[in-house]
Parts: structure tokens; C-alpha cells; sequence
């Protein structure tokens, strides 16, 4: 099965990266989903959690605010200016 | 002891101390080079995100948005100058100065009215001295800059370009910083922050992946609206990143050829110690040998 190549940054470090199977972030127009194969898509993320579903593991809860989601190619970027894991 | 041995031995103590200082001085701005250059590519993935994102919004949309259309008269432009708080850098300090000036000139000469911007107490100080008064100015921590002055900085930055030039507001914005090349390399640098030119630094798509057709969400202005005052902040903290380390570079290439020159000083003035002892010594030998054939030949 495809897989989405994830990676979470904040404005002074690298906060998560690897590969997962789905992602649930909240916009400012409401909640998405990310499966493998999603068409590409630049998304201004609202003050909330992102969840990440990695391929092995639990999942992965991050902080995100004033942030943005960009997807390309299976490529996930969670761009954040404070993105911590919780 | 005589006078000159006495002053060559306060010498070579004034410069043992002196050594001291700036040998420690060299090791600690040693140790904080890696930290800072840690700190420049801790923040490469956050840059690269956003200058993707931004270059995506621009190539992918039609849209004509304040912070990319070139305005058609440009009246007042805007300066910032990344320095330090601390000199004992050689030329670090200097260098962005004259690099900026240069800058300032060329405005000029195109009929452009120059307002500067400082980050760094030694700019202030540049300013301060010359009487002429910078639009705003952020001193402390730009041995270790935080995000949230830089944030600070973009935040004001952006209001400004978004205010009419009559309004004291400005159309364009310059930064001038010391980008980290090598350990033995700093070269001050001059960008145009805004308007923006979003070539620099995007790689080329590879031949066979055609570029996606991005969605945007909610839509392709609120985006942009969202997304460069983020680039803009990530830019400036770039640069004072940048700035952070090549300082530190700067302290200890400077630090080192000044313990260098005090160990030459040491050497230089403990010979000349020698021979003043030496010629005190022989001149006391004279004066006993020819005080006693004085006193034989009186017999």
C-alpha cells in the first residue's frame, strides 16, 4: 500500500517525520483527512491537533498553530510555527 | 632592577593577561559556532516548507496579491541591518555597515527616500554616533535570536509595506546580514525581501513529475494572505540565524589572531627583557672591575 512521507516542522526544528497511512488535521474551513493519493492541496491549519497514523505505531498527536498543510506527491509537510508532540 | 627591565616585564604581563581573555574567548565563541550552525540547519526545514509553499501559490494561481506585485513607483524603501551586540569581531560589524551604505547610495541615486530598520546594539550604536535616527530599532539576543523577535520584526515590517508610501509607509525592503560561508568566510549579503521574488532557493521540478495542480484552502488569497507574513519571518529569522553564527565565526577568526599577537608581543618583549638584564649585568661588571683598578693603581 502507498504511503504518505510525513514530516511536521516548527519555525526552529524538524518536530516528527516518517511515513504514515493517514493524517487528520483540522483547517480553517473544517476537519480533512489525508490518505495515500490525495490530490495536492495548500491548506491554512486552524489553532488544534494534528493526528498522524503511522505506518507501525500508535498514533502521533502534534500541537499546530498558525500553520499550514501542503500536500504533493504522497508528501505531507505540516508546516507550524509552534508544533510540539502531545 | 633597572627602569627599562622593569617596564619590559609589566609589558609582557600586560600582554599575558590579554592572551588570557581573548584566548577564552576564542574557545567559547568556538563552541557556540556549532550550536548556532546547528541552529541554521534546524531551521532549514521550516524555510524550505514555506518558500515551496509560497512559490506554489504564485506559480499556481493568478492572483495579484500587495505582497508580490511590483508597485509601479517606488518612493521610499526600507533598510534593515542585521549586526551584533558585541564588537571583538573584526570586521563583522563593518562590513554589514558598509555593505548597507553602499546599498543606501544606490536607493538613492535612483530618487528613493532610505529608512533604516536595526537589529543589534552595534548599529544602534553606528546611528547613534553619526546623529541620524534609524524607524525602529531591536537590541539584545542576537547571540542566540529567539523566533519571537523576528516574528516581531516581520510583524512590523509587513504593516509598514502594507501602509501607503505617503502614510510613512514603505515599497520596498531590503535586508543586509553576514551570511555564514565557512568557519574562515563571512560575506555580508544584500536581499530584497519585498516585493518578493520567490526564484531563489526552489528547486526545479524534475523533468518527468508534472507540477501538481494545487488546491487551496480556503482559497488561493487567504493562503497567500496567511502564508508570507510566515515566509517573511522565516526569512528574517534566517537571517538572523545567519548573522548568530558568522558572528561567532567573526569573534573567534579575530579572538585567535589577537592571542597570536600577544604570544609575538611576548616573545618581542621578553628578548628585549633579556638584553636590558644582560647589558644591566655587564655594565655592572664594568663599573666594579674599573672601581677596583681605580682603587689598585691609587696605591
Amino acid at each position: 500500500m502507498a504511503e504518505l512521507k510525513v514530516s511536521v516542522v516548527s519555525a526552529d526544528r524538524e518536530v516528527w517525520s516518517g511515513k504514515a497511512k493517514q493524517i487528520i488535521a483540522r483547517t480553517v474551513v473544517g476537519e480533512i483527512g489525508i490518505l495515500p493519493g490525495h490530490e495536492p492541496i495548500l491548506a491554512i491549519l486552524a489553532q488544534g491537533e494534528v493526528r498522524v497514523t503511522p505506518v507501525d505505531g500508535a498514533v502521533v498527536t502534534a500541537s499546530a498553530d498558525d500553520g499550514f498543510l501542503s500536500v504533493e506527491h504522497d508528501t505531507v509537510t505540516i508546516v507550524a510555527r509552534n508544533a510540539e508532540l502531545s | 632592577m633597572g627602569a627599562q627591565l622593569r617596564v619590559y616585564r609589566q609589558k609582557i604581563k600586560s600582554a599575558q593577561t590579554t592572551k588570557k581573555i581573548t584566548r577564552a574567548m576564542e574557545l567559547i565563541s568556538a563552541s557556540r559556532i556549532q550550536k548556532a550552525q546547528q541552529r541554521v540547519a534546524a531551521s532549514g526545514p521550516y524555510s524550505r516548507a514555506i518558500t515551496r509553499a509560497v512559490s506554489a501559490v504564485a506559480t499556481f494561481s493568478n492572483i495579484d496579491h500587495i505582497l508580490t506585485t511590483e508597485p509601479e513607483k517606488i518612493e521610499r524603501a526600507a533598510i534593515v541591518i542585521f549586526s551584533s551586540d558585541r564588537g571583538l569581531a573584526g570586521a563583522f560589524n563593518s562590513n554589514v555597515l558598509r555593505e548597507a551604505g553602499e546599498l543606501e547610495a544606490r536607493l538613492k541615486a535612483q530618487g528613493k527616500t532610505v529608512v533604516h530598520y536595526l537589529v543589534g546594539r552595534k548599529s544602534v550604536g553606528y546611528f547613534a554616533f553619526r546623529k541620524r535616527t534609524p524607524e525602529q530599532s531591536w537590541t539584545g539576543g542576537t547571540d542566540a535570536p529567539e523566533f519571537e523577535t523576528a516574528k516581531e520584526i516581520g510583524d512590523a515590517l509587513v504593516a509598514k509595506f502594507i501602509q501607503p508610501a505617503s502614510e510613512g509607509g514603505v515599497d520596498e525592503i531590503h535586508i543586509v546580514f553576514n551570511r555564514f560561508v565557512s568557519m574562515l568566510v563571512q560575506v555580508p549579503e544584500v536581499i530584497r525581501l519585498l516585493p518578493l521574488e520567490v526564484v531563489e532557493g526552489v528547486e526545479a521540478p524534475e523533468d518527468n513529475t508534472a507540477l501538481p495542480a494545487y488546491e487551496f484552502e480556503p482559497d488561493p488569497i487567504n493562503v497567500l494572505n496567511a502564508l508570507l507574513p510566515v515566509y517573511i519571518e522565516s526569512r528574517i529569522f534566517n537571517a538572523m540565524l545567519q548573522s548568530a553564527a558568522a558572528k561567532h565565526a567573526a569573534t573567534q577568526k579575530a579572538m585567535k589572531s589577537a592571542s597570536d599577537n600577544a604570544d609575538k608581543l611576548i616573545t618581542t618583549y621578553t628578548r628585549l627583557a633579556n638584553n636590558a638584564r644582560q647589558s644591566e649585568i655587564t655594565q655592572q661588571i664594568s663599573e666594579i672591575v674599573g672601581g677596583a683598578d681605580a682603587l689598585g693603581s691609587a696605591k
